[in-house]
């Protein structure tokens, strides 16, 4: 190759940027696979920062209470609205960080009950404790549909005028609980 | 020259070599694609030909046939929702109300048999493509309820 | 205080990391011994933090420190203590931390037995070494922090997902990163000689041994992840191609290529600048194989702990040490004298079509995997790539690669006669033919699965040859052959053994894939089965509780089968339904006998409610040959690893050769 001439080493040169050449079409995917429209686990709510949709549930059927409405949500208090079920089993994880929420650091909670058998949802919070002040039973999940509910469990925080300001996506933990859900709560009540 | 020609053959091999993978990969490809559906969408699938079916398990939808083996249950995405059968044993973390994927073929009468069903390890998981699939059909039902 | 300790532990190490990788590099850079010298010391101080740092969390782990927020979502009191330990790397900030302690103890072995490198290249290894270990812990420190804290504590744990709480999957990770890892020392050795201009036969020495390290652990790992999948998932199968595998699969590809081609380097003084390439590609595949499986990019069923976020983070890393190594390739690669060509049929020949051959093979399964993110960046829509799509390309490409291999070791460097060859594999064609009629014989088709038994006996039969050949086995007598095998170089024997145990892997993945049987059933105690020549009764179900004194944390539903062949007892198998109570989650767990030949393999799952059981078994014929092949593959590593010629660095006061020793611990 010493004998190459010099008229061959550039296209020679071109070949050995092929590689990197590559290696950014490749990494622009990437990059573009990683845009938050894609994902799945912070689907970003239209919802967001919007008024709460109207609605006016009734309570559990058996239960005593008002049941929950959407003026419920605009008392100057900010409040987390709690989607769950009997049946979804990550709710039963995240019961007692909510029952904490509630209980112990003073957050209004109320709860939405997803397509859940009445029975069943009375039993669940027989067994467990209700941390809710109010729960709204959305028997044929009409109401979680207006909110863009895709999977339980899912959380909602609405500030006092009745925006929401926060969606988080699955069960909350000690994580979820302390890092993000108190300090939003603590900083829109003030 | 005789380097140069060695050279020439080699190169030549190996471009061969390349494109032959490259036809084998293209060909392969056609026939390996498995498209991605939701209840929503389900009735533009092609009938016969292996498919993805993404959603969330219906609770209450779940039935065991007689025959001990057989599983029914249905997959929605809150806007639609399609019956599935499947034979076999469900993955451990197949529950209702949880997201679940389903590979198979449409059968007649809009009856969607299961050949392989998977749910993910992880218990919080939503397949990527089953949230996405219940997100457009959420919008969409807004859409159409004003 | 200790995760604060482990915290400031960590950020200690990467001020060292930076030092590290600034003032050996610019000493090498102006020729000033006392700066480069500044590498090895700092390299075992990066140790020092690093481990530091791991077992203070380990700290945590252990004593259910559940102040800590990793702790608290990957642990709980009631966990025995050996995954509270493994549960350290069972989430993505340890793990993420146990990639940092395995890039520190490489670095320090770099630095404690690379005394005879030149000093510059050593010093220019270290400082790439420690560019790499700058990324992950700044990734580790701003975006992963295994030591944030939680207040108040929780009264427990969430629990390590129980999938996780298993000896196979617990050990899988340390595995697939020391080899990941540990091609991250090949990566720097080629930045450090295209940063120096020069690669020699030397440099070829020297990087062979880290590479084929790697390569072991690599092998072992990915093998102990399709162990884990068959016994814990309950699929009967090992091998799904899902995303997760195949990024794990890809870099063993290519790092079997670079083991190649260093030989051409070390014994031809060609194919430099594509082994430099191979190596910035085979690290490259590493990192991409983190990145895949911790942004969520694709969608697996296997991966855990996805973040988008952070995946945003590795890809700007990923972008910078890829990126920037090819660029670096492409200005500096060009001037590597290049050395000369060579005849197509000779040793050389043969290992560039074996690189060809691994690279293509490579290819085809990086465009499976991620074909799917570029159909759908264009057409958004949305698809997944199913398994027959790597038999169809990944297999036709991998034949010739078999068939040939039993050839290459025969063929002779410069120049070699491929007819003389092949007249001495007559054993093989016949041991070939004979698997090829026998598979006929006991099986029947599918064509393709002979061809694939011909083949493994083709190969196992020309290693052996070889081998038999090069020790004059029966030709002399046998302490002659014996004084012979003796005084062949290690590195011979590893060849042979890794040749014959892929053939022996080949053969089982073959007949298990292409013949395995399968029987699904709702049986009721006292019921019969007859599958492949064996009658399972099952014998019914019993309920275990948790049980803290026998390290149970979870309730299991066991089932027993009896396996009986001709009448005769054969295995009494116990496949399990376990449910872990403070996840809710249930996990299965095979009941699995192995005859050498054949697995038989039992699973449980739901009651018909009328006092029926589904169950589902399988016979798996030829399956222990995987796990056997790889076993030996691994051994072959280890036996080449502990050639002298491939330890030249180390001072002959340390005979053991580290990596020996290393290897041999794992």
């Amino acid at each position: 190759m010493a004998a190459e001439s010099p008229a061959s080493k550039l296209p020679q040169r071109l070949l050995y940027l092929v590689p990197v050449l590559i290696f950014a079409v490749i990494a622009s995917y990437f990059l573009w696979g990683l845009n938050p429209e894609r994902d799945p686990r912070a689907v970003p709510s239209v919802m967001i920062d919007k008024p709460v949709p109207e609605f006016d549930l009734p309570p559990i059927e058996g239960m005593a209470g008002p049941g929950l409405g959407s003026a419920d949500l605009r008392t100057g208090e900010v409040t987390l609205v709690n989607f769950f079920a009997s049946w979804c089993l990550p709710c039963r994880a995240e019961h007692k960080f909510l029952t904490m929420l509630a209980e112990k650091m003073g957050v209004r909670l109320v709860g939405i009950n997803y397509k859940n058998k009445a029975l069943e949802a009375r039993t669940w919070l027989a067994e467990l404790g209700n941390p809710y002040q109010a729960i709204g039973a959305d028997v044929n999940g009409r109401v979680g549909i207006d909110w863009g509910v895709y999977g339980l469990p899912e959380t909602f925080i609405v500030d006092g005028t009745g925006r929401i300001r926060y969606r988080h996506v699955g069960a909350v933990d000690a994580y979820v609980m302390t890092e993000v859900i108190l300090p939003l709560v603590r900083e829109l009540s003030r | 020259m005789t380097r140069k020609r060695r050279r020439l053959y080699m190169v030549l091999a190996g471009m061969l070599l390349l494109g032959g993978a490259a036809a084998l990969v293209l060909t392969a490809l056609q026939e390996n694609i498995r498209y991605f559906y939701s209840p929503s969408d389900l009735n533009t699938a092609p009938a016969g030909r292996s498919i993805r079916l993404g959603g969330l398990v219906e609770e209450g939808s779940v039935k065991r046939q007689d025959d001990g083996l057989t599983v029914t249950f249905r997959i929605t995405d809150l806007a639609a929702s399609v019956p599935v059968t499947y034979k076999g044993i469900l993955p451990d973390l197949f529950r209702e109300g949880q997201g679940v994927v389903t590979e198979g073929t449409l059968g007649p009468g809009g009856q969607f048999v299961a050949r392989e069903v998977l749910a993910k390890h992880d218990e919080t998981y939503m397949p990527p493509e089953v949230a996405d699939a219940l997100k457009k059909a959420g919008q969409w039902k807004g859409e159409g309820a004003e | 205080m200790i995760p604060e300790l482990g915290h400031f532990a960590l950020i200690l190490a990467l001020a060292v990391a930076l030092v590290q990788g600034v003032v050996p590099a610019w000493g090498a850079h102006r020729g000033r011994t006392g700066w480069m010298a500044l590498a090895v010391p700092s390299a075992y101080l990066q140790l020092l933090f690093v481990a530091l740092a791991f077992f203070a969390l380990m700290y945590a782990f252990v004593t259910s420190d559940f102040t800590v927020v990793n702790v608290v979502r990957n642990s709980h009191t009631a966990k025995p203590l050996i995954y509270k330990i493994t549960g350290v790397w069972g989430n993505h900030e340890g793990s993420m931390l146990l990639w940092v302690l395995i890039l520190a103890v490489f670095g320090a072995a770099v630095a404690a037995f690379g005394r005879n490198l030149p000093p510059s290249l050593r010093a220019r290894v270290l400082a790439v070494q420690a560019w790499i270990a700058t990324g992950f812990l700044t990734f580790s420190l701003f975006t992963s922090n295994p030591f944030m804290r939680v207040f108040p504590p929780p009264f427990d744990g969430r629990d390590l997902n129980p999938l996780l709480q298993d000896m196979g999957l617990a050990l899988h990770p340390p595995m697939l990163y020391m080899g990941y890892v540990g091609f991250s020392i090949a990566f720097s050795f080629a930045i450090a000689a295209l940063l120096e201009g020069r690669v020699d036969a030397a440099w070829a020495r020297w990087v062979r041994p880290w590479t084929l390290a790697a390569w072991c652990f690599l092998t072992g790992g990915i093998a102990l992840g399709a162990w884990w999948a068959y016994y814990e998932l309950g699929w009967g199968g090992w091998w799904f191609w899902d995303p997760v595998e195949n990024v794990s699969f890809m870099p063993w590809l290519m790092g079997t290529a670079l083991l190649h081609s260093a030989i051409v380097v070390e014994k031809r003084d060609a194919l430099k600048a594509w082994t430099i390439l191979l190596a910035i590609l085979t690290f490259s595949l590493s990192l991409i194989g983190t990145f895949i499986v911790r942004s969520g990019l694709l969608s697996s069923v296997h991966a855990f702990a996805t973040d988008p976020e952070r995946g945003f983070f590795i890809l700007i890393l990923l972008s910078i040490t890829i990126g920037g190594s090819l660029l670096l390739f492409a200005l500096r690669a060009p001037a590597l004298k290049a050395g000369g060509l060579f005849a197509p049929v000779s040793r050389e020949g043969a290992l560039v079509l074996n690189n060809l051959l691994l690279s293509v093979a490579c290819a085809t399964v990086f465009l499976g995997t991620l074909y799917p993110l570029f159909l759908e960046a264009f057409t958004g829509a949305k698809i997944s790539i199913g398994p027959p799509f790597y038999s169809k390309t990944f297999a036709p490409v991998m034949a010739p690669l078999v068939a040939a291999m039993a050839l290459g070791p025969f063929l002779h460097w410069k120049r070699s006669d491929l007819m003389g060859v092949l007249g001495r594999l007559k054993l093989a064609f016949a041991a070939a033919a004979a698997a090829v009629l026998l598979a006929l014989y006991l099986q029947g088709g599918p064509v393709l699965a002979l061809i694939a038994m011909g083949l493994a006996a083709w190969l196992f039969l020309g290693a052996l040859l070889e081998w038999a050949g090069r020790i004059k086995l029966f030709q002399t007598s046998p302490g002659d052959s014996l004084r012979r095998a003796r005084r062949l170089p290690r590195a011979a024997h590893g060849m042979t053994l890794a040749h014959a145990g892929l053939a022996i892997a080949i053969a089982g993945m073959t007949a298990s894939g292409a013949w395995k049987e399968e029987a699904v059933r709702v049986m009721r105690p006292g019921e019969q089965l007859q599958l492949a020549g064996y009658t399972y009764t099952f014998d019914g179900v019993q309920e275990f509780d948790v049980d803290p004194r026998k390290g149970w944390n979870y309730t299991s539903t066991m089932a027993t089968f009896t396996v009986t062949r001709n009448g005769r007892l054969v295995a009494r198998l116990t496949p399990e339904k376990r449910l872990y109570p403070v996840q809710n989650m249930p996990t299965t767990e095979a009941g699995i006998h192995t005859t050498g030949l054949a697995d038989l393999y039992t699973v449980i799952g739901d009651s018909d409610g009328k006092g029926g059981w589904t169950v589902r078994i399988f016979h798996e014929p030829l399956l222990p040959w995987i796990w056997a092949g790889a076993l030996i593959m691994v051994l072959g590593g280890m036996v080449s690893l502990s050639d002298r010629r491939l330890r030249v660095g180390a001072p002959t006061r340390r005979r053991k050769a580290p990596l020996g020793a290393a290897a041999a611990r794992a």
